[in-house]
């Protein structure tokens, strides 16, 4: 820890690393120190020696071995990379934010259960479709009960890269999951697109809830303009495109309130293009978990 | 005349599917699976039961039965199943004597474990489909249908899209991950004649030595025996349609013309054109709600290369904030919107509305 700071290593230079070394930099509590990667041509460790990071491609064995340790990993490299190096970091103390689907540690959304598992060792961002949609299924869920939500993702291909592609039912699964768990629907579902579309789309999300036909129309709809609000606070991008859509209970709706709700998700274009919204929001996501992570920790917390 | 009628290819089955008498080119029909879009999802068991029983003694050698968008289709965005699809994949497995059932499944929709249900159940041709553009997103699917012992089909859709050379390369990689007959998929009944052709012939150059090629069509130009011909002709020995069209948008193209197309031309599809016409008109027809029409929203798909499956859900938006379905066709076109995406029909009908009101309030 030094002075007011944690201190963090990104172990992946990918986009999604690359991005995210830029938002730990406007950090106040944690600082970004090293970025590891694997393969020495790697144009993110490039960029980040040149931000000041100490950058190596000898992997997460010559992390573990120097005389200072991180407080904090980022980890976004793939699932498998992360089963395996996981407990090393728990062995060495260091705290972990998992941006891949692994799924080791309890899984954060920041606006819904941000504060929950600041004393964990490992922590999961879930997916980029679970960070844009399971706010607005909270959102719904904490004003009415919903029986069933079912979130539908649609992202640019381009955006979408080889782990993502190769492992599209983790997709579906762990974001289906966090609708249930986190979401707090009973029942979940997720849907994923890719898009080829030149230029590149923005990413979109629809988010569909059965929820109670008692349910208060107006609460609902407050809360989802609530939710608005606080995820802007961290991706100011995230916007609704239309007002919530309440469908009255019928036999389409099997019988419950249907509220649809869309969103778009414009990323802040640090590294990424602005159009990958759904690599921002999991990138800012993480640095916000990371932050929160910090304060609990420089409040009195034990590292 | 015979240069003409002659195929390049025939299909053998020396590709890993099984052969299925002798045959030239070996026909798939879609309308349990197609036309589940058409029917809204409303398929009963009854109906399945008598369908499958009907194509199946035609000599139709394989039947697609699933949710119109795959497994794991019924949703919200798609439509909810009135009859579990699992249980309608069952019921046409009992049903078909000779019949195979071939079953759909889109990566990001579905998921590995619907498919080893629909196995289970006794389905037997998995048939895995992605945008086609996006066929890496199918590797682990093929991967695992063929560890479990399924015969596998790859689907292009919104072939219309993209070159011939891309198409290629995108079913290289189906071939590569285990697909052993990739379809040129015309989602929005978009591609003309010599454009089937062109894609087709690009597939089967590239993959022909190790799989079978396949073209699905659609009716939303009136062009789907013609495609279907034109594909045949240009190398694709497996072929899809709907007894009766019955499939979204205007329809798939009708199995049993291009069947009686078939015997014109001398090429063997093993299916009984009488038995199959009377199937057309005494089971298939009291099944569907309406038969599938050339109008001014299914032309539009067409004419402007819209996924035919929207078509339903264009209307329902269309109707439920008053504004034209054909436009928002029109603008699902603009904003090259793929299978997967009805959801922003929904976007689309608000924004169309929020202007209509403007207007009004103008005037």
């Amino acid at each position: 820890m030094t002075e007011n700071k944690l201190t963090a290593a990104i172990v992946g230079p990918g986009n999604i690393g690359t991005d995210l070394m830029y938002k730990l930099m406007r950090s106040e509590v944690v600082e970004p120190r090293w970025m590891i990667g694997v393969d020495p041509a790697s144009e993110g460790l490039k960029l980040a020696a040149a931000q000041g990071l100490e950058a190596s491609h000898e992997g997460v064995d010559w992390l573990l071995k120097q005389d200072v340790l991180p407080d904090l990993i980022f980890e976004a490299t793939s699932a498998y990379v992360h089963r395996e190096y996981a407990p090393r970091y728990e062995e060495a103390g260091i705290r972990a934010v998992d941006l891949t689907p692994a799924a080791i540690g309890p899984a954060v959304i920041p606006p819904v259960n941000g504060e929950t598992h600041v004393d964990a060792m490992n922590v999961n961002m879930i997916t980029c479709g679970g960070q844009a949609t399971i706010p607005m299924v909270a959102a719904v869920s904490r004003v009415a009960p919903v029986s069933y939500a079912e979130i539908v993702a649609s992202v640019s291909s381009m955006s979408a890269g080889p782990g993502t592609r190769a492992n599209i039912d983790e997709f579906t699964r762990t974001t289906s999951a966090g609708v249930r768990d986190i979401g707090g629907a009973t029942e979940g579902k997720a849907i994923i697109i890719l898009n080829p579309a030149e230029p590149p789309m923005i990413m979109r999300d629809t988010i569909f809830c059965a929820a109670d036909p008692d349910a208060d129309r107006d609460a609902i709809i407050a809360s989802v303009h609530a939710m608005e609000k606080a995820v802007q606070e961290y991706v100011p991008g995230y916007r609704l495109l239309q007002e919530p859509q309440l469908d009255e209970p019928s036999a389409a709706t099997r019988g419950a309130l249907k509220v649809s709700i869309f969103v778009e998700v414009e990323g802040a274009g640090d590294f990424l293009p602005p159009y990958a919204g759904n690599l921002d929001i999991m990138t800012a996501a993480a640095a916000r978990v990371g932050d929160n992570i910090a304060r609990s920790i420089l409040a009195g917390g034990t590292k | 005349m015979n240069d003409l009628n002659t195929l390049t290819r025939t299909w053998s089955g020396t590709h890993g599917t099984e052969p299925f008498g002798e045959i030239d080119l070996r026909l798939t029909d879609t309308c349990l699976r197609d036309g589940s879009h058409h029917k809204r999802h409303q398929f009963t068991a009854t109906e399945v039961h008598d369908i499958v029983e009907a194509l199946d003694s035609s000599g139709i050698p394989v039947i697609e039965v699933t949710h119109g968008d795959g497994l794991g289709g019924s949703s919200f965005n798609y439509g909810f199943s009135r009859t579990p699809e699992q249980e309608l994949i069952r019921i046409a497995a009992e049903t078909a004597k000779r019949a195979k059932i071939a079953f759909l499944m889109l990566p990001g929709v579905g998921t590995k474990d619907d498919i080893r249900a629909a196995q289970d159940n006794g389905g037997q041709i998995c048939r895995i489909a992605t945008h086609c553009t996006e066929a890496d997103t199918s590797i682990q699917h093929f991967g695992l249908a063929r560890e479990l012992g399924l015969e596998t089909v790859g689907f292009l859709m919104m072939s219309h899209t993209q070159a011939p050379e891309v198409l290629a390369k995108q079913a290289r990689i189906m071939v590569d991950a285990g697909c052993q007959c990739v379809y040129v998929v015309d989602s929005a009944g978009a591609l003309i004649m010599e454009q089937t052709a062109d894609r087709v012939a690009a597939v089967v150059a590239e993959i022909g030595d190790q799989a079978d090629v396949g073209f699905h069509g659609h009716e939303n130009l009136a062009l789907g025996v013609a495609n279907t011909v034109a594909a045949a002709r240009a190398g694709a020995t497996q072929i899809d349609g709907s007894v009766r069209r019955f499939g979204a948008g205007a329809g798939n193209t009708p199995l049993e013309a291009f069947i009686g197309v078939c015997d014109k031309l001398g090429w063997r599809t093993g299916v009984d054109f009488l038995q199959i016409v009377d199937a057309s008109e005494d089971v298939i027809k009291p099944a569907m709600p309406e038969e599938c029409e050339l109008n001014r929203m299914t032309l539009m798909m067409g004419y402007a290369g819209v996924y035919s499956s929207f078509l339903k859900h264009a209307g329902n938006a269309a109707e439920r904030y008053g504004v034209s379905g054909a436009k928002i066709l029109l603008e699902a076109g603009r904003r090259k919107l793929i299978g997967g995406q009805e959801d922003q029909l929904i976007d689309i009908a608000l924004l169309l509305k929020a202007e209509q009101d403007k207007q009004a309030a103008n005037a």
